[in-house]
């Protein structure tokens, strides 16, 4: 990028403009099966593995090959309708699916099977909670379903971008993945807490779908995608003003940096008499800036109409009824119940909530962690780890993984010290905890007659030290537990070591 | 009538552009007369639509036509590439084309 990106200091921005926001959360869903076809879903649990393979998870529909007909995925249609009554929509009694034209080879039927004007779900209101208690509600304007799109890479180009390249590579294992889009409202009143409250947005629409288990929800592998539209009001002009779709945002915390970076490159602009291009922009998270796309066509340009391959969805209202009371509880009663299950303090609970990890934490108790174990790990190593690195700590380990780490802490396996290189392992890709323990020899000793020689070496070693601990003075022991520690790398429980010492300085009298 | 369904040489154009097919000044005044035709032509079919007549989109009335979430057989790697007027390992190779993921 060698453009020169001027920004206005932020809150000066707030100050002359007002921010007015909307998102559209693509949300993956982790069917076993595609939107249309038969072919295995690599977004789901079971498809992610062999989806590293190009082009090994298509038929014929994917491909758009003559004589191919789609065929609707009846899980899709039930995943869709829990998710609109989970934001709150209205389900509609008969929606439809439309083709959206374009030409561009990460499809190859030259278009997309969405929804336009009959979307499944609309109406909608989803209320979010910020750092500081403060709570919004977000207004969901529909929900609607569609098919993702192939995967290209340009080959030739200096950035890997479209621009420069000679040719660009398909692969069709993602056409045809079930999507549900979410588009909110125009968002406005958030004033200076705008990156944060899009943070929070995205951050509740994840809870949500994996509340209902519909989305594998792995922002970093574009399970959950979040295009930012960003626009500036002049204060007091009451006119609204021309925005830009940040897409290609693909963590949290990129979300809310995103829209930060947005209000203080429009509000440079706006200032300096600029104008604003109605346009996509890209997200670059290594440089925490954005750059400009193509300028936004209009709607019309896409020449939608109703899919003739496709007949009218028409959920019954026993169907709908049937969903919505298997609803999970809303996130506000979720909340109470699990701080009161955890026993977390209000200090320690508004810890996990902000740490956008609280289902995680659930998870990780489910898999058999104790709940203050479970949030050590995950607001602790995991999120110092995450925050160095740049990333969201839910992408790193797998919450059955810190279930595992922790059980292995519990039994005595692993110190905490040995438990944190197991974690550096896990998270480098070595495998479980239990693969990296063993890989890496990183096993506490727990055998006390090795223990004992290196005690009784160490005592013999510094016969002073001896006689001090013989004299009462407990204390002395210590200069002994580190020389075993020391000859044990690290790999024993420093308890266990000090009674040995103790017990064996007695029986050497 | 068939005046307001013609189309003009700049809506061809248009649409051109978008399909990403190049044509001629001669091929676009060529096709804006044959498209004006067809347009005409099936432009016919709304003298006869009484309003009591709804939209639809589908000949049959059917609705709710669903298939289980059952994953079946995919192609293998080599039928999926065989009709690719070019590949470059497991991928379709196609021309860098201008424009943005939509």
């Amino acid at each position: 990028m060698s453009e020169q990106t001027e920004l206005m200091d932020f809150d000066k921005a707030i100050e002359l403009f007002e921010p007015v926001l909307g998102f559209e959360v693509h949300v993956e869903l982790n069917t076993k099966s595609k939107m249309f076809s038969d072919a295995p879903n690599p977004a789901s649990a079971e498809g992610e593995a062999a989806a590293q393979e190009p082009n090994t998870m298509v038929t014929p529909v994917c491909l758009g090959l003559p004589g191919s007909l789609p065929v609707v995925n009846e899980q899709a249609i039930r995943f869709s309708i829990s998710l609109g009554l989970a934001l709150g929509c209205e389900i509609a009694p008969s929606s439809r699916f439309a083709r959206k034209n374009y030409f561009y080879p990460d499809l190859a039927k030259n278009y997309q099977i969405s929804q336009y004007d009959e979307p499944i779900a609309h109406d909608g209101e989803v209320s979010i909670e910020l750092a500081d208690g403060r709570s919004f509600r977000i207004q969901i304007e529909r929900a609607h379903m569609e098919e993702d799109a192939g995967k290209l890479t340009h080959v030739g180009g200096s950035t890997g971008r479209i621009q420069g390249a000679d040719h660009s590579l398909v692969d069709y294992n993602r056409a045809g993945v079930p999507l549900v889009e979410i588009v909110t409202k125009m968002i406005t009143g958030t004033e200076g807490s705008a990156p944060e409250v899009a943070r929070a947005y995205v951050s509740a629409i994840r809870d949500i779908v994996l509340a209902l288990g519909i989305s594998q929800a792995r922002m970093e592998r574009g399970n959950l995608r979040c295009d930012a539209n960003v626009s500036l009001s002049p204060r007091g002009s009451g006119k609204l003003g021309t925005r830009t779709e940040t897409k290609n945002v693909n963590s949290l915390r990129s979300v809310e940096r995103a829209v930060r970076f947005e209000i203080q490159r429009q509000a440079a602009i706006l200032h300096g008499g600029g104008t604003i291009v109605q346009e996509t922009r890209h997200w670059h998270e290594d440089t925490g800036m954005t750059s400009p796309g193509r300028p936004k066509s209009d709607a019309d340009d896409y020449r939608y109409f109703p899919e003739p391959d496709l007949l009218p969805v028409e959920p019954s209202k026993e169907l709908i009824d049937e969903l919505r009371a298997a609803l999970p509880e809303p996130p506000a009663v979720r909340r109470k119940r699990l701080k009161e299950a955890w026993g977390f303090t209000d200090l320690e609970f508004q810890d996990v909530v902000n740490s956008d990890l609280l289902v995680e934490i659930e998870q990780t108790v489910a898999a058999g962690a104790t709940p203050a174990a479970a949030r050590k790990w995950w607001t602790g190593e995991i999120a110092r780890i995450a925050n160095a690195d740049g990333v969201d700590a839910a992408s790193l380990v797998t919450p059955a993984q810190v279930a595992e780490l922790s059980k292995l802490v519990d039994s005595g396996e692993l110190t905490d010290r040995l438990a944190r290189q197991v974690l550096e392992g896990v998270i480098a890709g070595e495998g479980s905890p239990a693969e990296v323990v063993q890989k890496r020899g990183l096993k506490v000793v727990s055998d006390d007659s090795a223990l004992i020689a290196a005690i009784d070496k160490a005592l013999a070693d510094q016969p002073d030290i001896l006689e001090k601990i013989r004299g009462g003075k407990v204390q002395a022991a210590g200069a002994i537990i580190g020389e075993v520690m020391k000859q044990m790398r690290g790999q024993a429980d420093a308890a266990r070591v000090r009674e040995l010492v103790l017990e064996r300085a007695e029986s050497l009298r | 009538m068939s005046e307001s369904h013609s189309l003009d040489s700049e809506q061809v154009a248009h649409l051109a552009e978008l399909a990403r097919i190049a044509l001629t000044e001669d091929e676009i005044k060529k096709l804006s007369g044959e498209l004006s035709v067809i347009i005409d032509a099936i432009a016919k079919v709304s003298e006869v639509a009484t309003p009591d007549v709804p939209a639809t989109s589908h000949p049959i009335a059917l609705q709710n036509v669903f298939r289980p979430d059952v994953p079946g057989k995919t192609l293998t790697v080599e039928q999926a590439l065989s009709g690719a007027p070019e590949r470059e390992g497991d991928r379709f190779k196609v021309s860098a084309i201008l424009g943005e993921e939509q």
